[in-house]
């Protein structure tokens, strides 16, 4: 096995793992605190990923163009949450997961009405679209590199809103114990819109930086959020500490392993088998991971429900 | 004395710094009506849950007719005859009073694994459950939807249910909550007509029906038994009326007369 | 299940049983593979209602088990074996199998849990028939039509109309029993209040893992049915949209209600075939954005729309008489 191949993979999985959490933090937050299912998070992200494609057009500037996606994406957030799941904190898991699926296909058509069925390609500019040598011998792309760099620090971001700030005492309330934040005295309306919104932009924040990785098209935000649900259910609801490790642990496994688990089977069984059952063994390895994990631990690895 | 039916022993259970139980020892004899009594977060909610089997305490035994159950989950305590009544009304809404109390008969007659036979005309179940249904009082509204029944109806069915699995212990919890003065009237009278047969752990904050219905009182303060007794030894014990401050020393002594 | 029930379930399939000779006089024959189509589903939609109407469990991952049942059809078929009376028990069983796997390991946890893990593991299948190159990968495979020797030709769509009609109706009348039985109530009881059948002394984990392994099997017979249809088996028969389509039949028609999944099955499915046709009356080329309004009719339904069709024929053509008899 070629440890710089190996390297290079794990980077490509921490990558891949922070880009995940983006999309795991918003929704283990809604979770936790709204207890509402929500299955069009992936559509924020495709949202983020074709506004930014968008602006980055419009302004003829990359930096520009994502950076004003980011208040776009916080102001789609805010209507969606407004206008559409207000009505269904109360409704059981049930509608939730109903009324959310029907938003999913609004906005695919949406998108698909707006900027056509046709995959977008966005180019990076000049100065990211290079490669770096992160040891001598392993080049490695800027941008990839700027992902990571960009995921660690929200995340960094993240954590301390959640562990520092007035608004993560109350959203570490609200994911333990929903009604002591009424009790608070705290606008619950304004709490919860403003958290989905960020949960909106950090979602859009991951589409945004997948779109120059792979392309902008309807429904590309649905696998990731599947791994999303993923990261959730090994994370424990409502733990961003939780989401955080789960996010990079499925990065990796998944990233490695499909380049791996082929030569790791050759060493057992015979070249052919191996070619079969190694990418089938690897597609399956995350939700084998998520399934061992639930043996052990029902409510994931940081519950942070207490009830 | 003889063997206890149920023995708890050294129960300990806290959750982060609060401790709930603190090693708690306690011993309910056959045939009596045990009270439990106490003020709020006294840890009684937490000690029905361990006895129950959704707790697992963190230390201590629970033995249940000479066997420990420390380790067992709820459906098995049931199985072994360890019936309950929950706090807030558990009934199936939907159900009509017959098809609840029949569900609990169902519970005791063997697995339920049968697919084909209607259970509505399952005279193996109706007839006991009808039987229950006669004996508790709510005979006449057998065939009405739970959902439809007046509240102390439904705390009533709730017992039902717990009587239909002929258990040898029965664990109320609050049986009388929300209850007006005659439904408290109508639960008391009814427990003593039931009085010998089984052994009654009662979970109780309406002192009246406690003074009226138990053999021996325990009362429990930030999860420690701080006396056990005789209902009069109760009335009488010193530590009992300090930790029975306003109201509460206002009902403990009400019940004294009452019962004077 | 009350007499309303049965009348309305009698009168859809007879309605349904209908549609060959008349489809045959009207010389419209597309409409018996639309009809079939439907009726699949619908097999698809009630298995889920048991356990998600009945049982109380959101499985959101039922389109795993319909896969499995047709790419055990197909993979028989592309090893030549194309007898159904192999094939179908063999289908059933591997989705009864699969949802034993799947089953016991998502009601260990309940709620959004329950949810999210039985979608991820459904996806799982999905991913996995992906990466099956023998078998096709993500284009699927071809399928031949079962054989059942000397008793049916499944190439003639009538008759495997009727096959299909054959099936809806024996597994309603199995789930009609099934609901009703000591079996029945304890898997209704436990949609109510599980602890509380805990206490009365049910192992509570044990039944709704039956429940679901019923459920799961009866879908693997729909997907082995799909796979008949199609002559054709992909993995987007087992893609998480037609999970939430399937679900979305469900409440459509009427969750808890046997014959509202039907109805709901047979409304979604029209919708799909006409919604475009009726978008282009109003606007040349919007047929293609046909989901634009779906998604908001969905969104509509579950505010509004209580009870599903089944509640409308309720209130509207059967309400006199008997109530809840």
């Amino acid at each position: 096995m070629d440890p710089l191949l190996l390297l290079e993979q794990a980077f490509n999985g921490l990558q891949f793992g922070v880009m995940l959490f983006l999309i795991a933090a918003g929704l283990t937050l809604v979770f936790g605190i709204m207890d509402l299912v929500n299955l069009a998070h992936g559509s924020l992200v495709m949202i983020g990923a074709y506004l930014a494609t968008a602006l980055v057009a419009w302004t003829d500037s990359f930096l520009l163009g994502m950076l004003l996606a980011l208040p776009a994406t916080f102001a789609v957030g805010v209507l969606v949450e407004v206008i559409a799941l207000r009505t269904l904190y109360r409704r059981d898991h049930l509608d939730q997961v109903l009324a959310t699926f029907g938003l999913i296909l609004f906005f695919n058509e949406v998108v698909r009405i707006v900027w056509g069925p046709i995959s977008l390609y966005s180019g990076l500019p000049s100065y990211l679209s290079g490669h770096v040598e992160i040891i001598p011998g392993v080049p490695y792309p800027v941008f990839r590199l700027v992902i990571i760099a960009v995921g660690l620090l929200v995340a960094g971001i993240i954590y301390g809103i959640v562990a520092h700030t007035r608004l993560g005492m109350l959203i570490r309330a609200g994911a333990s114990n929903n009604e002591m934040v009424g009790a608070l005295g705290v606008n619950i309306k304004s709490l919860f819109t403003l958290v989905f919104a960020l949960g909106a932009v950090f979602a859009g924040l991951a589409g945004m930086m997948l779109g120059p990785l792979t392309s902008v098209e309807p429904g590309m935000g649905e696998p990731l959020l599947i791994l999303a649900f993923v990261i959730i259910i090994i994370g424990g609801i409502g733990s961003i500490r939780g989401a955080f490790i789960a996010a990079i642990v499925v990065g990796m496994v998944d990233t490695v392993g499909r380049v791996f688990l082929p030569v790791l089977l050759r060493a057992f069984v015979s070249d052919a088998a191996a070619d079969t059952a190694g990418p089938a063994l690897a597609s399956m390895l995350i939700y084998i991971l998520m399934a061992a994990i639930l043996v052990v631990r029902p409510r994931g690895l940081f519950p942070a429900r207490t009830g | 004395m003889v063997e206890p039916v149920l023995r708890m022993e050294g129960l300990c259970k806290s959750f982060g710094s609060l401790i709930a139980t603190d090693d708690l020892h306690l011993d309910i004899a056959q045939g009596e009506i045990h009270a439990i009594i106490g003020p709020n977060g006294a840890g009684k909610t937490t000690l029905v849950a361990q006895i129950s089997g959704e707790l697992r305490p963190d230390r201590g035994r629970i033995s249940f007719a000479g066997r420990e159950i420390t380790r067992l989950s709820v459906a098995a305590r049931s199985a072994l005859g360890l019936a309950r009544s929950f706090q807030i009304t558990s009934i199936f809404p939907d159900f009509t009073a017959l098809d609840n109390v029949a569900l609990a008969v169902q519970a005791h007659a063997g697995h339920s694994f049968r697919f084909w036979r209607p259970a509505h005309g399952d005279a193996a179940l109706r007839q006991p459950a009808g039987e229950v249904l006669e004996r508790i009082g709510l005979g006449a509204r057998a065939n009405e939807p739970a959902a439809n029944l007046s509240h102390g109806e439904q705390r009533q069915l709730e017992i039902a249910m717990a009587l239909a699995t002929e258990p040898s212990l029965l664990l109320l919890d609050e049986p009388m909550a929300g209850m007006g003065r005659d439904e408290s009237a109508r639960m008391v009278a009814l427990l003593q007509s039931v009085k010998g047969r089984l052994t009654i752990v009662l979970i109780e904050h309406d002192m009246d029906a406690v003074f009226a219905l138990a053999d021996r009182i325990t009362v429990l303060v930030y999860g420690r038994a701080i006396a056990t007794g005789r209902p009069e030894e109760i009335r009488a014990n010193a530590a009992v009326r300090a930790a029975y401050l306003g109201t509460e020393n206002a009902s403990l002594d009400s019940a004294a007369d009452a019962n004077a | 299940m009350n007499r309303r029930q049965i009348w309305l379930t009698l009168i859809t399939l007879t309605l349904f049983a209908l549609v060959p000779p008349l489809t045959s006089i009207f010389g419209q024959p597309f409409y018996v593979d639309l009809m079939a189509r439907i009726m699949i589903f619908a097999l698809a939609a009630i298995s889920l209602d048991f356990i998600l109407g009945h049982g109380g469990m959101v499985s959101f991952g039922h389109a795993a088990y319909m896969g499995i049942g047709a790419y055990t059809v197909g993979i028989f078929s592309y090893y030549g074996i194309d007898n159904g009376f192999i094939q179908f028990p063999l289908a059933i069983a591997a989705a009864a199998l699969i949802g034993l796997i799947f089953g016991a390991l998502s009601l260990r946890t309940s709620g959004v849990y329950f949810i999210m893990i039985t979608l991820a593991f459904a996806q799982m299948l999905y991913f996995l028939a992906i990466s099956l190159e023998e078998f096709g990968g993500d284009d699927g495979m071809a399928a031949s039509r079962s054989k059942f020797a000397g008793l049916i030709d499944l190439n003639d769509s009538n008759q495997f109309y009727y096959l299909v009609l054959a099936c809806l109706a024996l597994m309603l009348f199995i789930l009609h029993r099934l609901v009703q039985s000591r079996f029945g109530m304890v898997i209704r009881a436990c949609r109510t209040n599980e602890k509380r059948m805990q206490a009365l002394g049910f192992q509570t984990y044990r039944y709704k893992l039956t429940a679901f392994v019923i459920a799961a099997s009866m879908c693997g017979l729909s997907g082995a049915l799909f796979a008949n249809l199609n002559e054709f088996v992909s993995p987007d028969a087992m893609h998480w949209t037609r999970s939430g389509e399937i679900m979305i039949m469900v409440i459509m028609g009427g969750i808890g209600t046997l014959i509202g999944p039907v109805l709901g099955a047979t409304g979604f499915l029209l919708l799909e075939e006409y919604l475009p046709e009726w978008m282009e009356m109003f606007m040349t080329d919007a047929g293609e954005h046909w989901a634009i309004v779906m998604g908001p009719i969905l969104i509509v339904i579950v505010l509004f729309g209580r009870g599903g069709i089944h509640a409308l024929f309720a209130r509207k053509w059967l309400a006199r008489g008997n109530g809840h008899g």
